[in-house]
């Protein structure tokens, strides 16, 4: 029989606000343990949450890109457990009122194929500390900076088939929080955390077969890796026709695997109930305006317009618009030489490649763009050749210089003048008699020998182009005579 | 000159203006009166340096002549109220260490307006009770009869304000627990609007309920330290911004034409006659006082109790989940994993009521259960403030009642029966589901010599009003004049 694999995943992405959820404490990463610490954050007694107004303009943000409908009466419910790195034996949440529900994103998941998938909800909540068990002393310690961290819990419809597809998306995900710049949406510090929802079910069947849930994956790479585990670890199970035991699994990135959690980090009842501190947040028409009208144009809709109207490849579309500021990069760069296609070239390999080597991206990148359309724009106008270009190019990157001042300072104008090259022409002809003589009985292998010897004589500075037409014209003109 | 511990706060203000006796006279003889009083249990801790610190600033401020509503007058605050660098417990073994880092919004508005911590009053553990019997520092006694409860929560705050041990105090109140404690005590009471002052640095019991209240042993009194406290604060969500009026100025306007409405629902089984008949005179002095009485109905009533203690308990056991022995607060030196951290921690660290709250919380949230409590009771908590929106928007501008069934009950008299216990609130928990203004004035005293409360119920907001009418009330009784012998 065959399998199809449905999965659902649960991502939280953290907000890149300022201050904390419910208090004005700070969400800077990286700080030394319990700096970013209050009274609330401790769930001190007396201590009470204010709304961070920013989160909602950042959920309703995110719901308008997935096309979500925003919910106009929004509350916070409080969700309860005990664990250490949770000061106030609850976690607020939102529970059956999420900000925003039913929406959709278009996911690539190739150049060619691309299908919405369902985003059933997105809510916001504050993020927990941080356990540390000091293997040294066998103590546990807690960091507080994290708890109260804004976070956005972004769950989609079981419409993913496959592990692949489940890396495509989030990293759909990822590049919309990216272009909001409401998330960094880094997996290494924690910002855009992933659970997943597997289940395998005969092709054809509608009724979905028994899940598992993967929590806590860490990156791209172990999002794809632990699901291909589970689907094969299910499959082999129905396979040899056992049950699948619905349960909540950890995936081990040493061993590859998954494994149950233990029973105590996986609660049963989180007496969920609204939070009696923070009032309902009512989301007026008129603030979804406000904020839509601040939105950036998003990657798919760029994307379009790159191959409609840019006319690149949508390769090279998808390539340019993985990050916003790449793309942001691409249009100035358009801006300046109105070549769509040498800007796409230049940005995509020169720049990109040499911003790689040196393990920069673009937001420091030493040429910016002001500069690389220009130097497009003076190949374009011939003033240098594309040859020339790549060094001044190298130039630019190591000094910041204008290829302007470059060409200008190392001499490097491209001569176009017909008459300067004609006059080049006829001194390397009057210079070489004997391979002019057997250019002009038909040899044209010594048409490239004239052409190297005018390049040479002007240091690589004639317009080859230019250097090619004059000696096929001139040789035509002294054969006539 | 008298004993200045019995001056209201008006009477200390001219008193210190015209330097009959200075802030720190006055702090120095509550404190060697407190010393003599310790057997009523009234104060947790007595912060008497701080408070004579604080007096001798005030008295320099009064010299050069500043003037301010509350300079110089030595406050008594109920320990569920955050102090800065004075401990705070909430009369329970789990924070009876606890020294807070801040001070609650509403010690910040008195001490801009020039009060100061006298010192801080015993309670049921996290206000949890009617009696303060509840607290992990022993009960309190109630001056009118010290084998009897002062009531509570707040039960140190209104013996403080009774037996002349502060000039007022600072409670809370979350179905009662202001109002009903200075019925018990012969005081003034007063619960605001939800919303009116700063929860800001109060230790939850029930969020949606607690309010801060204040003691007094005027009506004046009470509406200088409302004029004080009283606003929005932008570190509490829950408080609002809303116009208040000159409180000292509206109490003296007269009650000519007020309708004042009678709830026949509140006449109930188990209302002590002479509580009833006291009420019944306090009616017919307010009728002679220009007022109108009008028999009211509000249906829901039967409902509050139980909706109350399905709301109150499942907030409860949210708000007293921080309390787990790890970051502050009580940690069981037998636990041997992070379970046992927290199962002994709590515990042990917690008295018998708020264990049995909590465990009652905890049920009426739980998965299958949710519906058929927590979700009924906030429908019935519709229906109740309902009850009250109509009969105040057709019949009346103040609804009056008693505080309590009965007078002060006897130690131990009804601790054995939790259920009993909880009857003592059934006037005043209506008030705290709809979000209204009550106030326990002084209205008489029963055959043992024993004080009983009217309550008055106004609109939302509506404060001035409340005042107004019992500003009106007592100053044509002299209920409050009297003090208990102690």
């Amino acid at each position: 029989m065959e399998y199809e694999t449905v999965i659902g995943l649960e991502v939280h992405v953290q907000l890149s606000t300022k201050s904390k959820i419910f208090c004005a404490s700070s969400t800077e990463f990286g700080a030394d343990p319990n700096e970013h610490v209050d009274a609330l954050t401790l769930g001190m007694p007396g201590s009470l949450p204010v709304l961070n107004k920013t989160v909602v303009d950042y959920a309703i943000m995110l719901g308008l890109a997935m096309n979500c409908e925003i919910r106009n009466f929004n509350r916070f419910a409080r969700k309860h457990y005990f664990y250490p790195d949770l000061p106030k034996g609850y976690q607020i949440s939102q529970f059956e009122e999420p900000i925003c529900e039913r929406g959709y994103i278009n996911v690539s998941f190739s150049p060619d194929s691309q299908r919405p998938i369902g985003i059933k909800r997105i809510h916001m909540e504050e993020d927990a500390g941080k356990n540390i068990h000091d293997m040294r002393t066998e103590a546990s310690l807690i960091d507080l900076n994290r708890a109260g961290v804004p976070l956005l819990e972004i769950v989609s419809e079981p419409d993913i088939r496959s592990p692949a597809e489940a890396a495509c998306y989030l990293r759909a995900v990822r590049q919309i929080c990216r272009y909001l710049r409401i998330s960094d949406g880094n997996m290494e510090e924690g910002s855009l955390r992933c659970d997943a929802n597997i289940s395998l079910r005969p092709v054809g069947e509608m009724k979905f077969g028994t899940r598992t849930e993967i929590k806590n994956i860490n990156s791209f790479r172990f999002v794809e890796k632990a699901l291909e585990y589970e689907t094969a670890r299910q499959l082999s199970l129905l396979k040899a026709g056992k049950q699948i035991r619905q349960e909540t699994l950890l995936f081990d990135s040493a061993s590859g695997s998954t494994r149950p959690m233990r029973g105590k980090e996986e609660s049963s009842d989180y007496r969920y109930f609204p939070d009696p501190d923070l009032p309902p947040v009512v989301v007026e028409e008129r603030w979804i305006r406000e904020i839509r009208s601040q939105m950036p144009k998003l990657p798919e809709q760029i994307s379009k317009e790159l191959v409609e109207i840019y006319g690149l490849t949508p390769y090279d579309a998808g390539v340019l618009t993985s990050e916003r500021d790449n793309v942001d990069f691409y249009l100035a760069v358009y801006d300046v030489c109105q070549n769509a296609k040498a800007a796409c070239n230049w940005v995509t390999s020169e720049l990109f490649g040499a911003l790689n080597q040196q393990g920069l991206d673009i937001s420091t990148s030493p040429v910016n763009a002001a500069n690389l359309g220009a130097l497009i724009k003076l190949i374009d106008s011939e003033i240098i050749s594309g040859k020339m270009a790549k060094s001044v190019f190298e130039e630019m990157f190591k000094t910041s210089a204008s290829p302007q001042e470059i060409v200008e300072k190392q001499g490097l104008k491209q001569i176009t003048s017909e008459d300067e090259i004609l006059s080049i022409i006829r001194q390397v002809f009057d210079a070489n008699p004997s391979q002019l003589k057997s250019l002009l009985e038909g040899n044209d292998r010594l048409h490239g020998f004239f052409v190297g010897q005018v390049m040479k004589s002007t240091g690589g500075s004639a317009n080859p182009k230019k250097v090619n037409e004059l000696i096929s014209r001139e040789a035509q003109r002294l054969a006539g005579k | 000159m008298t004993d200045v511990t019995s001056l209201s706060i008006a009477e200390i203000n001219s008193g210190l203006v015209s330097k009959s006796f200075s802030s720190r006279e006055l702090t120095q003889a509550y404190l060697e009166r407190i010393e003599k009083l310790k057997s009523l249990n009234c104060y947790i801790e007595v912060c008497g340096e701080s408070a004579l610190k604080a007096a001798d600033e005030c008295d320099q401020m009064i010299k050069s002549g500043r003037r301010l509503p509350l300079l110089g007058v030595p406050i008594a605050i109920k320990d569920v109220i955050t102090t800065k660098g004075i401990r705070t417990t909430c009369a329970s073994k789990m924070l009876k260490d606890f020294i807070p880092p801040y001070d609650a919004t509403a010690i910040i508005k008195m001490r801009e307006n020039g009060g100061f911590v006298l010192g801080k009053t015993n309670m049921d553990e996290f206000a949890m009770g009617s009696s303060t019997e509840n607290s992990f520092f022993g009960a309190s006694r109630n001056p009118w009869d010290t084998a009897r409860v002062p009531g509570g929560s707040s039960g140190g705050s209104a013996v403080a304000v009774a037996a002349a041990l502060a000039p007022a105090s600072l409670g809370s109140d979350t179905g009662g627990s202001v109002r009903q404690p200075a019925s018990y005590c012969n005081v003034v009471g007063l619960k605001p609007t939800y919303g009116r002052i700063s929860r800001y640095g109060l230790i939850a019991y029930a969020s949606s309920l607690d309010q801060i209240g204040i003691f007094s042993r005027t009506v004046a009194d009470c509406a200088l330290l409302a004029q004080s406290l009283f606003g929005h604060d932008p570190l509490d969500s829950t408080s609002v911004e809303m116009a208040i009026p000159d409180l000292s100025k509206e109490i003296k306007r007269g009650i000519k034409g007020l309708k004042i409405g009678i709830p026949k629902e509140y006449l109930i089984e188990g209302v002590s006659k002479e509580v009833l008949q006291s009420v019944q005179d306090a009616l017919s002095t307010l009728t002679q006082l220009g007022a109108e009485i009008v028999d009211i109905s509000l249906p829901h009533t039967e409902y509050a109790l139980a909706c109350y203690y399905i709301l109150a308990l499942a907030e409860a056991s949210s708000n007293l989940a921080r309390y787990d022995g790890i970051r502050y607060g009580y940690r069981s030196p037998q636990a041997r994993d992070l379970k046992q951290l927290y199962s002994l921690s709590r515990s042990e660290g917690f008295g018998k009521e708020v264990k049995r709250r909590i465990m009652v919380g905890t049920y009426a949230l739980s998965a299958g259960y949710y519906d058929a409590y927590y979700k009924r009771a906030q429908q019935a908590r519709t229906l109740i403030a309902q009850d009250f929106r109509s009969a105040f928007s057709e019949q009346c501008d103040v609804i009056a009642c008693p505080t309590a069934p009965t007078t002060a009950f006897r130690i131990g008299e009804q601790s054995s029966d939790p259920v009993q216990m909880y009857l003592n609130d059934i006037f005043t928990v209506p008030v705290n589901l709809a979000g209204l203004p009550g106030i326990s004035i002084p209205c008489g005293f029963d055959s043992q010599g024993l004080p009983v409360g009217l309550q008055l119920i106004g609109k939302p907001w509506d404060e001035g009003t409340l005042l107004r009418a019992a500003n009106a009330y007592e100053s044509s009784t002299d209920w409050h004049k009297r003090f208990p012998e102690v």
